[in-house]
């Protein structure tokens, strides 16, 4: 059944979207966009180095994600910088360092556009694996830290005097950050993923009154963009990121006339 | 004298340091269960600062806080929602607990604000999302319940009714409050103890050994200091939107 590399791609793609519905409302909700970015950004460093150690992709993206997000945290409370210009300085020396290490790789045959755009051609069993097993545990950890992250989210103070203990929902939450990125890599490239978080989410906001809701639209946007996108991609040859993105995109505004309709339903 | 165990949350000579200055110094007071202690005090005087010390907010503080349970309620004075949360007035109350649908009708019920429901919380006025933030306070029948003035921007019989309405929570639940108010008169009609702040403790005890002290006349005014001895029921003042107190 996963001899075809097109299935292959499909169901990782549907495996992502399950995991980037919820996330991505958290990352709309808790204004985490550009911390997105900067984790990703930081991912080519963690595939050269899976390249020149010959170890899985995922597992080196999220432990370099992970130290990154854990360095961001030390300056933040170190230096005296504004939280952008922090984001900003680490996706960029991240990517840059990535980027001149690759230089360094000459000795192995390296697609970088698939690996900056995603690449369906490029999912092997293994990697469905990693992505149906990975998301799985992201989204029960996710679940069970909900309350916590979702009350602080809404208000920090009465989240932490009813007891709630919102630093460490905080903490975990960065590491599940880390880990979407790592396995959905493959399939969007890592200068979309932030896209794949946002853009379902934000087309979900558009029609959801509470926030179980969005989450389930904010699925069922990434699943269909993932789907359009991939047929998009193996109809006309394109990178398999920029075209579920572009589908996103899509449904995104047709979402905005839904708002249309409501704000006439009110007057 | 009470046991011991009736004590919810006790500080001991507690404060908080904010860039080298002191927010509020060697507050020390404890909230027993089925008591009404009252935090009063000038703007600035640390009555926030000392309700958050007591529930834990703040990590690095001065002194030291004894906190007895974990089933608290909190009202805070300032609350920021962000509107890109799509939330109604149903799971706001859900918020740090999950009730059934039973214990939500009858909290907001008791505040008047059980129409509300299923509302959207960006769409509530300033007074109704007052009652929705006291509504789910009470909803989760806390031990302790901290109230950070808690009836600002509720119109005038309202705020009657509610303050009426904490006095009676404490008796039903015999939890313990600990409230800031700017309204003299409540103070005196439902509160056990009083802490008059500003900066330090300034005084405290029950309302009547307050209204004697004159480090409170030195802070309120000789008026204040005689609505507190001769309790009246008269309102000489109106609440501004901002809980401020304003002479009529």
């Amino acid at each position: 059944m996963f001899d075809d590399f097109f299935i292959r791609a499909l169901v990782a793609g549907i495996g992502v979207a399950f995991v980037t519905g919820p996330l991505g409302c958290f990352v709309i909700w808790r204004r985490l966009s550009y911390f997105g970015d900067t984790l990703a950004h930081s991912a080519l460093l963690g595939v050269t180095l899976a390249f020149t150690m010959e170890f899985n992709i995922a597992i080196s993206v999220f432990v370099i994600s992970s130290i990154l997000a854990l360095i961001l945290i030390q300056l933040q409370k170190k230096t005296n910088l504004p939280g952008d210009a922090l984001l900003g300085l680490l996706a960029h020396s991240s990517l840059a360092v990535g980027l001149v290490v690759v230089g360094f790789l000459t000795f192995i045959r390296f697609d970088i556009m698939g690996l900056l755009f995603g690449d369906i051609l490029a999912v092997s069993v293994n990697d469905l694996l990693i992505i149906w097993i990975g998301g799985a545990f992201i989204l029960l950890t996710l679940k069970f830290i909900w309350k916590p992250l979702f009350a602080s989210t809404v208000n920090y103070e009465l989240a932490e005097a009813e007891g709630l203990n919102p630093d460490r929902a905080k903490a975990i939450f960065t590491i599940l950050m880390a880990a979407i990125i790592a396995i959905s890599i493959k399939i969007v490239g890592l200068l979309l993923i932030t896209g794949m978080l946002i853009i379902p989410a934000a087309m979900a906001r558009n029609l959801s009154s509470s926030p179980q809701s969005m989450v389930i639209y904010s699925i069922i946007g990434g699943l269909l963009s993932v789907i359009i996108g991939l047929f998009t991609s193996l109809e006309f040859n394109t990178s398999s990121g920029p075209s579920i993105i572009t589908a996103a995109l899509l449904l995104f505004i047709l979402s905005l006339f839904k708002i249309k309709q409501t704000i006439k339903l009110k007057n | 004298m009470s046991t011991d165990q009736n004590i919810l949350v006790k500080l001991n000579d507690a404060g908080l340091q904010l860039n080298n200055k002191w927010l509020v110094k060697g507050v020390s007071l404890q909230v027993e269960k089925g008591k009404i202690v009252t935090l009063i005090g000038p703007n600035g005087s640390g009555k926030s600062t000392t309700a958050k010390i007591a529930l834990g907010i703040y990590k690095k503080i001065g002194g030291s806080v004894e906190k007895y349970t974990n089933k608290v309620g909190y009202v805070p004075q300032k609350i920021s929602i962000d509107w890109t949360l799509p939330l109604r007035v149903n799971d706001f109350m859900m918020l740090t607990e999950s009730l059934n649908k039973d214990t939500i009708d009858e909290a907001l019920s008791l505040t008047g604000v059980i129409h509300l429901k299923d509302k959207n919380l960006g769409d509530l006025s300033g007074g109704e999302f007052q009652r929705v933030l006291l509504a789910r306070a009470i909803s989760k029948k806390p031990d302790l319940l901290v109230l950070d003035e808690p009836v600002q921007g509720v119109d005038f019989t309202g705020e009657i009714a509610l303050y009426e309405l904490i006095k009676k929570i404490s008796d039903e639940l015999s939890c313990g409050i600990l409230l800031i108010s700017h309204d003299l008169h409540t103070v005196m009609s439902a509160t056990d103890h009083v802490v008059c702040l500003n900066g330090h403790v300034c005084c405290s005890g029950s309302p009547m050994d307050v209204a004697k002290n004159k480090e409170y006349k030195a802070l309120f005014g000789e008026q204040a200091s005689q609505i507190l001895s001769r309790y009246q029921h008269k309102h000489d003042h109106i609440h501004t939107d901002e809980g401020e107190i304003k002479k009529n």
